[in-house]
């Protein structure tokens, strides 16, 4: 309660009251229509928590029943409608036409990539760099399955080892050791000869040892000189990419325990419009085949 | 302690305590019923009014021919396209710097004509005071002037007053809605978007915005007039900063003006006819001085000149004057009585306005510095660029027979219409590096050939390599470079090459 009000001779003014050390305040009176402005505010608050989520309480929601979450799929179908003329044509085309027609090749570009960072990222990498332990790069010029738009669009759909149907990639490559079909002393000696397929051998008396022992074994896959088989889903020995690490450590194991990356089939999981995009946004970042 | 308030009887030194009743923190709004007036100022200001009220309104409706599938409006900003058109000139979204140039000009020259003749945007030019002039008009043509407005708002709400009422809101509510529509069409094709308004065939989002700005035109026009310049403006508040002793304002000659009274010969040239405040369209009295609320439209002037000419005075009590002429005239007739001798020592006291000084050459240093730096960028606006961007992850790759590749994404943006280019492409770095881009074309010399797209920017992938045998520290420049079809060099943009710590 303000208890003495004074009017100040400078501004005729009168003070509030109010005082602090000595200073006092002009009262400056606020229009009034400004402070029913900010009473409407309030009221329209209020009018606000009743009808739409605003209290901080789980599954609160208001009269009309609103909620971001569920204005959402609305906004998807709106979006995807949109898009619908381009995707009607990304499913009709092949990758390859896809890739030849510089309108369609940048939808599919920028659709692929969302595609990818939604559904692939997770184990190829954000830029299809691959990681360690067996999630192939997409950035180089080493595809196991190949690397024609076919062979990826093959690929995405049917998935690797997913036992999704016949037409999906790769075999089992057996565990040597955990199988007893060779003995440690026998995969040392097919790891040094390993190395040497791609001139990296340190024991050139166990890789001779191992020569015969990988053309029984190891051959029928992986090629006489290494050179991999992308019908069976068999990596090339022979180059400087090594899925699983090309020390011989790493070799011995995956001789000895085998190795069998696996990948979803991707059919059904997504319609064929992104798989297309997928296709040729994959083909792009390693230059394809 | 009194050194603010000179002329103060001595001995009320500091704060009187009167007991007063408590006073209310907020104040009722005073209607405020501004009377007609004719005179230069307000021909001025009419032919202001008629200026800027035709541009808003016609200048959408101006055709530009710009070419098959363009906008043929000349100024248009195209939200759905992302383009600006105005008249010759089109930018992108990239550009709106040229934009931005163009509103640091305005405030410039805003600065530098309220240091020398006030505030002639508040008065003159202001949106807010303009349509509010135009509402004015309106409500003075409906309901009658001053006089006849008080007496209706004090009277009986009989059926005259509702019919009143609702002419002039009826009136209202059509200009509001037709600055509202206008607005719309700088954002949309006009005569499309007009016939769809009215049809009532256009997007919510178009009814939303027309709303919105037909509301605001309503009631900041209709309604809240004065109270925007007083409360809600940041504009008064900061213009000091720019006014100085100096600049034209207008002011009332308090030196030839009083004493106030009849005029009878003892009394100054103000015969307190309060003309100056039945004009103000804020309700202030010029009399009291330099006032936060006085937008300076000196509509007093004309009203206190027409005073004046009937009592056969000298025109100008109320003046666009600088406040160092009236401190010299004041210095000039102190102790002087009223009369021909003071009006005469007075004018005499007068100097011509000082147009050229710190303040003004200042801002018209800033406004040329702008002024040449928007024009240098305008003429040095590259039309066709092209930005590369190297993949991030991975940073590079190792390729099966030991080589080292680098991706890059090139974007090359034409902002022209009516050709497409096509560019070959070649690699500036160490010899032994390769460049291929993806789904490009080659030329006769083996080189990628791109392409532009009209008005548009097209991307393309390139993959650099080094063979296996070359050695290259971590991180090697490399300059891409387009070139035409006579080998000419187009535009060259630089990157850098990684690999393996060697």
């Amino acid at each position: 309660m303000p208890t003495k009000i004074e009017k100040d001779s400078l501004s005729g003014q009168n003070t509030t009251g109010h005082e602090w050390d000595g200073l006092k305040e002009l009262n400056t009176p606020l229009p009034k229509w400004w402070l029913y402005t900010f009473y409407a505010t309030v009221l329209f608050s209020l009018v606000w928590v009743v009808l739409y989520p605003a209290l901080p309480i789980t599954g609160a929601t208001g009269l009309t029943g609103w909620t971001a979450r569920g204005a959402l799929p609305a906004q998807i179908e709106q979006g995807r409608a949109r898009m619908e003329p381009m995707l009607a044509r990304i499913r009709a085309a092949t990758p390859e036409q896809i890739a030849a027609d510089p309108e369609l090749r940048a939808f599919a570009m920028a659709g692929g990539r969302i595609a990818f960072a939604n559904n692939c990222a997770g184990c190829h990498g954000a830029g299809g760099q691959g990681a360690p332990g067996g999630f192939p790069s997409l950035a180089d010029d080493d595809w196991i399955f190949g690397g024609s738009f076919e062979a990826i669009h093959h690929t995405i759909s049917h998935g690797v080892r997913a036992g999704e149907s016949d037409e999906e990639r790769g075999i089992a490559m057996p565990a040597y050791l955990a199988s007893q079909m060779l003995t440690l002393a026998q995969i040392n000696d097919v790891a040094e000869h390993v190395l040497s397929l791609a001139g990296r051998a340190t024991d050139r008396a166990a890789a001779e040892r191992g020569a015969g022992l990988y053309a029984e074994n190891c051959a029928a896959c992986h090629g006489e000189r290494g050179e991999g088989n992308r019908e069976m889903g068999a990596p090339r020995l022979n180059d400087r990419i090594w899925l699983y690490g090309g020390d011989k450590a790493s070799i011995v194991r995956s001789i000895a325990y085998s190795r069998a990356g696996v990948m979803p089939a991707w059919r059904g999981r997504l319609d064929p419009a992104t798989i297309n995009m997928l296709t040729v946004y994959v083909h792009a970042l390693g230059g394809g085949e | 302690m009194n050194a603010f308030a000179p002329g103060r009887p001595p001995g009320k030194e500091g704060k009187v305590s009167v007991p007063t009743s408590e006073p209310s923190l907020y104040a009722a709004h005073q209607k405020v019923y501004p009377r007609a007036v004719s005179g230069p100022v307000r021909r001025a200001k009419w032919a202001v009014l008629a200026a800027l009220l035709s541009l808003y309104y016609l200048v959408p409706w101006i055709r530009w021919d710009r070419g098959e599938g363009v906008p043929d409006q000349a100024v248009l900003v195209d939200m759905a396209h992302a383009r600006l058109f105005f008249f010759w000139f089109e930018i992108w979204p990239q550009e709106v710097y040229f934009l931005t140039g163009a509103l640091v000009l305005g405030a410039i020259g805003l600065f530098a004509v309220t240091s020398l003749f006030g505030r002639l945007w508040c008065g003159f030019t202001c949106p807010q005071t303009v349509w509010t002039d135009l509402f004015m008009w309106v409500e003075r043509r409906i309901e009658g002037d001053r006089n006849a407005r008080m007496k209706l708002d004090q009277g009986p709400r009989n059926a005259r007053w509702w019919r009143l009422k609702l002419v002039k809101h009826a009136a209202w509510l059509a200009i509001a809605m037709a600055t509202g529509g206008a607005w719309i069409m700088y954002f949309n094709d006009a005569p499309t978007v007009a016939v769809e308004i009215l049809t009532g065939r256009a997007s919510l989002a178009v009814y939303g915005f027309f709303g919105l700005f037909t509301a605001t035109t309503y009631v900041l026009a209709g309604a809240a007039r004065e109270q925007v310049c007083t409360y809600m403006c940041p504009w008064p508040r900061f213009q000091a900063a720019m006014l100085d002793e100096d600049s034209r304002v207008v002011t009332y000659r308090a030196w030839r003006g009083e004493p106030r009274g009849k005029p009878d010969g003892g009394h100054g040239d103000c015969v307190d006819c309060k003309a100056c405040l039945h004009v103000c369209p804020t309700g202030i009295d010029i009399r009291d001085g330099q006032q936060l609320e006085c937008i300076g439209c000196g509509l007093c002037i004309d009203a206190c000149d027409e005073v004046m000419a009937k009592l056969g005075r000298t025109k100008g009590l109320i003046a666009f004057e600088t406040l160092k002429n009236l401190a010299a005239s004041e210095a000039a007739t102190r102790g002087l009585p009223p009369g021909p001798e003071r009006l005469a020592a007075g004018m005499a006291a007068r100097r011509p306005q000082r147009l050229i000084r710190p303040r003004t050459l200042l801002y018209a240093g800033v406004l040329t510095a702008v002024l040449l730096v928007m024009l240098g960028a305008w003429l040095m606006r590259e039309t066709l660029t092209l930005s590369v961007q190297r993949d991030r992850a991975p940073l590079y790759v190792t390729l099966s027979d030991g080589g080292i590749r680098n991706g890059y994404t090139l974007k090359l943006a034409h902002k022209g219409r009516g050709e497409t280019l096509q560019l070959a492409v070649v690699l500036e770095g160490p010899q032994g590096l390769r460049l291929t881009v993806q789904d490009a074309p080659r030329d006769a010399a083996g080189r990628p050939v791109i392409t532009t797209r009209e008005d548009g920017i097209t991307q393309w992938r390139a993959l650099v390599t080094a063979p296996p045998g070359l050695r290259l520290p971590e991180s090697t420049p490399v300059t891409f470079r387009l070139l035409d079809a006579q080998g000419r060099s187009v535009l060259a943009q630089g990157s850098s090459f990684l690999g393996p710590r060697p």
